[in-house]
């Protein structure tokens, strides 16, 4: 199953290899990972989207990264009320012929086109991975020469309604 | 506990009174963590530092081993006895990945150490230049935490947050790597400690619910019983489980690394568990209904297959790492405390336990009819034999330290113990060479105690070297070689599941071990029967001073009972008919 992950990390040399390295050790799938610095100096938030098997593993996952010094915080916010969003760049093949057409596919995403050249476009588009699948396969026919993704980041909306069922996976609860 | 006077070092022109350099700041911090013996080898990137050292030089008892695996081990060794953290110091590069072996070792069995390595100066960093490693890469997934220095303005802050992070919650190896530079550049004199982790904050005491959960599971359970791990040690909480466990009449079994916390001659001691433990300890697993787990970390070689261990138990577990809990066993009442803090709470909160002593006649049935057992021919020397001497001679109360194999397992099997911080073993990694470097820093922990370190004749060859460290301090350590001319664990695992080939196990070559330690000045006996056991080994012990004994055993011998590899608790093989 898939889960997104946050962890709020102290900002020090290494902090990233020991994320990653204490994935790698227990073996833990990672699907993407962003990081980037928060509100507060000295601090940053890696959001991380991983395959897990069952809860036992996710609570492993979550109990290993909070043992880290360097990290301050782990929260699971898959099952809360989220906002969530990646970017992607697709440079596509493209002669001026086509522009228009493709212009029309990426409207509805509400991509916009950051760079052209006499043989290709790029397009970026942000939003949730699902809608960047969406608009990647309708412009794959084109010909797709680069593509490059940031991986997700999310957060909390401002509101969590109080219907959303919450799963909590410490055992001290 | 830690005294909270300040050292002299603070004011005058005492040693160390004046850092000149990066180096002096770091030993002013080691004078402030009390620290009194460093374990260590030079070299380049740590020559300032020795400098510093020099000239703090009636500050600390620094061992000079003779290999740097030989200084971690040893530190180990003196961190396990004393429970204080264990002091390191080695080089750059090879120094440094001479230590990988040890930090590892520590980080398994979570022994406190505070590692120094040096480093190439901060400018050569990163090109790959002479004795240069990343230690910190290297190092991260074997520590709990590991620091570079950048700034000399840092060093008093990391060295504090290291000792605070390896002694507390649960222990484990840090590693301080220091450029060069960092420890030879003058310092401007300021000194400052404080720091903040906002990230660490381990849980001492239990949650209030979860004691009164496990209190109410006591009252309906027929079958309980206590699993002691190493973290009762941790937690000096030996007394705490002797008392709750007779308060309550539960029998109590140990893993490998608990062996100690609580007295093998209890009544209701069913002495060790796992895949070389008792059969009436293994079956209790297997059978019981409320397993109160304490401090241990259901290791794969305590459990067996998971699918048949404690089939039909209720799992407490009660435990400082909130990581270890539910990780290969699910828990039903989990607890993340120090074993101190919360056995103190069960003992006020439970009242009153179901009546069980139908489970402990049965237990006590098991104990009787399947106690240890081997067989015992007329003339070779049998280990569990020299086991059973060398605790009679030593009354049982000797420090005992081993490698990983079969000796490892005879002494734990036999060498019955009756107090914590008195069995020094490699459990988890299971490390060769460890038990006799280990035994050299647990006699400079308890220098009032007799020492023994039980090796295999493989493991002793991996760090002899430290013989000259025994005869240099004239520390009265025994060593014991087990010796069977083989790597007897893994010739008898290839006998018994490899039928009988055996691939590069037997050591046909060995050196005379008493003429070797002759060569040290240091005592040597060879024994090669129950007869000459019976009268050298008071000898022994009736001397001060090193020895070194090589006990001839019979090669044929293997420990059992045994749980094969992938055979659950109840599968024992090996039992007494």
């Amino acid at each position: 199953m898939k889960r997104i992950i946050t962890a709020v990390v102290q900002n020090r040399s290494g902090v990233l290899n020991r994320v990653t390295g204490l994935l790698q050790k227990r073996q833990f799938n990672i699907e993407s990972i962003s990081v980037g610095h928060t509100e507060t100096e000295g601090i940053s938030k890696m959001t991380l989207v991983v395959d897990v098997e069952d809860n036992q593993k996710l609570e492993q996952l979550t109990k290993q990264l909070n043992k880290q010094i360097d990290v301050l915080k782990v929260s699971d916010i898959t099952d809360k009320a989220i906002v969530a969003r990646e970017l992607a760049l697709i440079k596509v093949v493209s002669t001026g012929q086509l522009r228009q057409e493709i212009q029309g596919i990426i409207e509805p995403f509400r991509a916009s086109i950051i760079d052209v050249s006499k043989d290709s476009l790029t397009v970026q588009v942000t939003g949730k991975p699902e809608k960047l699948e969406a608009l990647i396969d309708l412009l794959r026919p084109y010909g797709i020469k680069e593509l490059s993704r940031t991986g997700v980041t999310a957060f909390l909306r401002g509101h969590q309604p109080s219907v959303t069922e919450i799963n909590t996976y410490s055992l001290l609860k | 506990m830690r005294v909270e006077t300040k050292p002299v070092l603070q004011t005058g022109k005492e040693v160390g009174s004046e850092l000149k350099t990066g180096a002096d700041l770091l030993v002013k911090s080691l004078i402030e963590e009390n620290v009194e013996t460093i374990f260590g080898y030079p070299g380049g990137a740590v020559l300032p530092i020795y400098d510093a050292l020099y000239r703090a030089k009636d500050a600390f008892d620094h061992i000079l081993t003779r290999h740097e695996q030989g200084a971690i081990h040893a530190a180990e060794g003196y961190a396990r006895v004393s429970g204080k953290p264990g002091v390191v110091i080695a080089t750059s590069g090879p120094g440094a990945t001479n230590l990988v072996t040890g930090i590892a070792d520590a980080m398994m069995d979570s022994l406190p150490l505070v590692v120094f390595t040096g480093q190439v100066a901060r400018g050569v960093i990163g090109t790959d230049a002479f004795q240069e490693a990343d230690v910190i890469g290297i190092t991260t997934p074997i520590t709990k935490h590991n620091y570079q220095v950048q700034s000399i303005s840092d060093l008093p802050r990391i060295v504090k947050e290291a000792f605070h992070i390896a002694s507390t919650g649960r222990p484990g190896p840090v590693v301080v790597d220091i450029p060069k530079d960092i420890s030879a550049s003058p310092c401007n004199g300021t000194y400052d400690n404080s720091f903040h982790l906002p990230g660490y904050h381990p849980t001492i005491k239990p949650n209030p619910l979860q004691i009164k959960k496990l209190a109410d599971a006591l009252t309906k359970a027929k079958k309980p019983l206590i699993l002691a791990g190493a973290g009762i040690i941790h937690g000096k909480a030996a007394n705490l489980l002797r008392e709750f466990a007779v308060k309550n009449n539960l029998p109590v079994t140990t893993t490998l690394l608990g062996l100690g916390s609580f007295p093998a001659s209890n009544p209701l001691s069913l002495g060790m568990a796992g895949m070389h433990g008792t059969y009436s300890a293994n079956m209790a697993l297997y059978e019981c209904d409320l397993l109160i787990n304490i401090g241990a970390r259901f290791d794969d070689r305590l459990t067996g297959n998971l699918a048949h261990f404690a089939p039909n138990a209720v799992v407490s577990h009660i435990d400082i790492d909130p990581a270890e809990i539910g990780k290969n066993v699910a828990t039903q009442i989990p607890i993340v405390s120090d074993a101190n803090a919360a056995l103190q709470q069960l003992l006020v909160v439970v009242k009153e336990t179901a009546d069980h002593q139908e489970w402990l006649n049965l237990l006590n049935e098991n104990k009787e009819n399947y106690p240890l057992w081997y067989k015992n021919p007329k003339q070779e020397l049998l280990p569990q034999w020299v086991m059973k001497v060398l605790h009679e001679v030593t009354n049982g109360d000797a420090i005992i330290t081993t490698d990983v194999g079969q000796h490892q397992m005879w002494a734990a099997q036999y060498y019955t113990f009756s107090e914590p911080n008195k069995w020094v073993t490699s459990g988890g990694l299971g490390t060769m060479g460890f038990g006799f470097p280990a035994a050299i820093g647990a006699q400079l922990a308890a220098p009032d105690k007799t020492v023994v370190a039980v090796v295999g004749d493989g493991g002793f060859q991996m760090t002899l070297q430290e013989l000259s460290v025994l005869q240099e301090k004239r520390l009265p350590v025994k060593v014991i070689i087990v010796n069977n001319g083989a790597l007897g664990m893994v010739r008898q695992w290839q006998e018994t599941f490899y039928e009988g080939r055996y691939s590069e196990s037997l050591l046909s070559i060995q050196p005379d071990f008493v003429k070797l330690a002759d060569s040290y000045d240091i005592r040597g006996y060879k024994i090669e029967s129950q007869e000459q056991l019976e009268t050298i080994f008071p000898e022994v012990f009736a001397y001060v001073g090193p020895v070194v004994v090589d006990c001839r055993v019979l090669q044929q011998e293997n420990v059992y009972p045994m749980i094969a590899p992938g055979k659950g608790i109840n599968e024992m093989i090996g039992v007494k008919p």
